[in-house]
């Protein structure tokens, strides 16, 4: 008995191991593949069925699935890459030459690391921007927004801890400026005259730097904190990022939807008929679910099913994002500059792209620029859901057309504003010009940077006050730092030249 | 919940209660172990000081720079001085111009003695402590920065 029950196991065990494995239909019906959906670990941050709406190109333009996209092509890459990095001071400059040089494949691998942090820090901030103009941090979704934030701030730190590995001249000065602005809230504890007891720059410094010098220690703990440390965060903040998409009944839209909101989505022509051939199920669960209750015998309208319908549209945006990264791989190298030279500092030395915003006000005052504003920034963001709190359309770009006057006003407030100030600043210098002697701590308070922050304060406060809406404050301020983070960028790219000089183009810079 | 009598607390309780607390307070202590871990008790220890010579090597008017090092060592009429070339903004290294320094990285400008003229540097650059060793060399010590002015008699 128990051997003919052996045989008759071996002999079927394909079949067995693959029902133990698979435990749903071929997904061929609409209802086995929401049950795949359903019971798949991975595809279950789906819920089965997806509305319309957020299916709609021009509503999320895919931006989330597009960061996320980048992030896996960064893991997996970067996991490679690992494979011929050396964190040595020694060795480092060595071996990305290596990977160049002499591994396969090795140079296309480290493009497409180095193109993808820009694809994701790209998409990160347009992501943003898209639930910020749609309000989609409204209602339940005030937290997600945070989280948000965590991921945002994550990503920009992944990408300066890993432009530092190659150890070369654009790294080491890096680490310098980087770790010197870490250190800089002594230019504030100095105005007190506090730093012999309570030195946060100093230490802070010197936990990034494991020493207190750049060296094998600082290198080891980049190393550690872009390969290890971010990595993990990221993931343990986009987890509940995206279940919490789920768990909000998917994205937000508005609640009076007309036929020409849903134009261009996929339409599900057994909508109406879903739940008829369900098995019994019991809706126990349901009394732990907020909102309302789903109707049992009616299809949920204006659904789809999500696989394919969203699970296609997400492959796309990946394919997309994958053929954008390559292309860009294939037409243009990934940068590498000398070897680390500890007494001669790049002229001019140039963070990558989208730091220079921040190199600009940093170069007005370390502290205010590389701590100060950020910070405020940060905050500023973080407090968005929780100090605009009206209830409002959800889900379409602007709101309506105040909104998008508001945001237009603001965009030529800040390119006014923005612009005015740097000629300014290239004309007639700044207060250390004028007043040699000044102290140190009126500059840190009053200086380009400040003065503009002020400037966008003051004007959403104004938008708030005239609108009498807090939404319209919160559209102009986003709008008004997205401007000025966008003109402060490309003035530093195309505008800034050796010691830092304005110039209008680069063939002008001196030769040295 | 056994409420049968105040003062005593039943066996599936106390387990409870000791379990949490063993939870919270492993989870503290640990914290506080990973937070300490990063912070060596001796940092690794790079010497500061470099011997440059006897005093005779700066005749007055003299000035010399030692790449590696990031330090100027000039020698007036009334001393020899040592002035570290490490910007005090975000630590670029300054190069030499005709009426001081300048900074390479945002811009800041000094005067012939390390004084701030322009940018945004908060202060003017270090000017390091210079000694002589028994033997007659003199070294100069990165670590050691002395008032602005400081200058070693010679
Ligand atoms: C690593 C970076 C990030 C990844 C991979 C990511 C991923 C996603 C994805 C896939 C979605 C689904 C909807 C969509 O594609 O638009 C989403 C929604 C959302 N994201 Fe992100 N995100 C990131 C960063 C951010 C940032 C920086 C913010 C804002 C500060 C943010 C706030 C939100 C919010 C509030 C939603 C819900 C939107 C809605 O319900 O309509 N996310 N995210
Ligand atoms: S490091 Fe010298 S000006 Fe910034």
């Amino acid at each position: 008995m128990a051997f003919s029950n052996f045989f008759e196991n071996l002999k079927r065990f394909p079949l067995i191991f693959r029902e133990s494995l698979i435990r749903h239909d071929k997904p061929v019906t609409d209802r086995a593949r929401s049950q795949s959906v359903f019971s798949n670990i991975f595809l279950h941050i789906h819920s089965t069925r997806v509305h319309r709406y957020a299916l709609k190109p021009t509503f999320t333009f895919g931006l989330g699935v597009m960061a996320a996209a980048s992030f896996f092509i960064l893991l997996v890459t970067g996991v490679w890459l690992m494979i011929y990095y050396k964190p040595s001071v020694v060795e480092a400059y060595g071996s990305i030459k290596d990977i160049q040089n002499i591994v396969p494949g090795g140079q296309f691998m480290r493009d497409v690391h180095r193109w993808a942090t820009n694809i994701m820090i790209v998409s990160v901030m347009l992501h943003m921007s898209r639930v910020f103009y749609t309000a989609a941090y409204k209602r339940t979704r005030s937290f997600n927004w945070v989280l948000g934030v965590c991921l945002f701030v994550l990503t920009l730190l992944l990408s300066f801890t890993g432009y530092l590995l190659p150890w070369d001249q654009l790294a080491y000065w890096a680490i310098i400026i980087g770790s010197n602005i870490a250190a800089s809230p002594v230019e504030l504890t100095d105005a007190l005259g506090i730093t012999h007891i309570f030195d946060v720059g100093g230490l802070t410094k010197t936990l990034i730097l494991g020493s207190e010098n750049i060296g094998q220690e600082a290198l080891i703990r980049f190393y550690w904190i872009h390969c290890i440390v971010l990595p993990l965060l990221l993931i343990l903040v986009l987890s509940p990022h995206l279940w919490r998409v789920r768990k909000d009944g998917g994205l937000a839209r508005p609640d009076n939807l007309t036929e020409k909101d849903l134009e261009g989505t996929p339409v599900d022509a057994n909508a109406e008929t879903v739940f008829k051939n369900a098995p019994e199920k019991t809706y126990n669960l349901m009394c732990l679910v907020k909102g309302k209750t789903p109707a049992v015998g009616r299809g949920p309208e204006q659904t789809v099913s999500s696989w394919p319908n969203l699970l296609v549209a997400e492959v796309a945006v990946f394919m997309l994002t994958l053929a954008i990264v390559c292309v860009y791989a294939f037409a243009l190298d990934a940068p590498l500059k000398e070897i680390a030279n500890p007494s001669v500092p790049e002229n001019p030395a140039k963070a990558p792209w989208y730091f220079l915003g921040i190199q600009e006000l940093v170069s007005y005052s370390a502290f205010m620029g590389g701590v100060g504003i950020p910070t405020l920034a940060l905050i500023g963001l973080i407090f968005i859901p929780y100090l605009d709190r009206e209830e409002q359309v959800l889900g379409r770009w602007f709101d309506n057309a105040t909104g998008k006057k508001v945001a237009w006003h603001s965009v030529f407030f800040s390119i006014i504003t923005c612009v005015g100030m740097l000629a300014f600043l290239v004309k007639f210098g700044w207060l250390r010009n004028w007043f040699p002697q000044i102290p140190q701590i009126v500059i840190t308070v009053i200086n380009p940077g400040t003065v503009l922050l002020g400037a966008v304060v003051l004007w959403s406060f104004f938008i708030m006050a005239k609108h009498d809406s807090t939404r319209m404050g919160a559209i102009s301020i986003y709008t008004c730092f997205l401007v000025m983070f966008l003109i402060l960028t490309y003035f530093s790219v195309y505008h800034r030249g050796p010691n830092w000089d304005f110039y209008w183009l680069k063939s002008q810079w001196p030769m040295h | 919940m056994n409420t049968a009598n105040d003062d005593t607390i039943n066996r599936r309780d106390f387990f409870t209660l000791s379990t949490y607390t063993a939870a919270i307070s492993a989870l503290f202590v640990s914290i506080l172990g990973l937070l300490k871990f990063p912070m060596p008790g001796l940092f690794p220890e790079v010497s500061s000081a470099f011997k440059i010579g006897k005093p005779e090597d700066f005749p007055v008017g003299s000035t010399k720079v030692y790449q590696d090092k990031n330090v100027l060592v000039s020698r007036d009429a009334e001393g020899l001085y040592a002035v570290s070339l490490v910007c005090t903004h975000l630590g670029c290294i300054v190069s030499t111009t005709e009426k001081g320094f300048k900074c390479p990285c945002h811009g800041s400008v000094f005067d012939g003695v390390g004084s701030v003229i322009a940018g945004p540097a908060p202060k003017g650059l270090n000017w390091l402590d210079i000694s002589r060793l028994p033997t007659g060399k003199l070294i100069v010590d990165t670590s050691k920065t002395v008032d602005t002015g400081t200058k070693m008699t010679v």
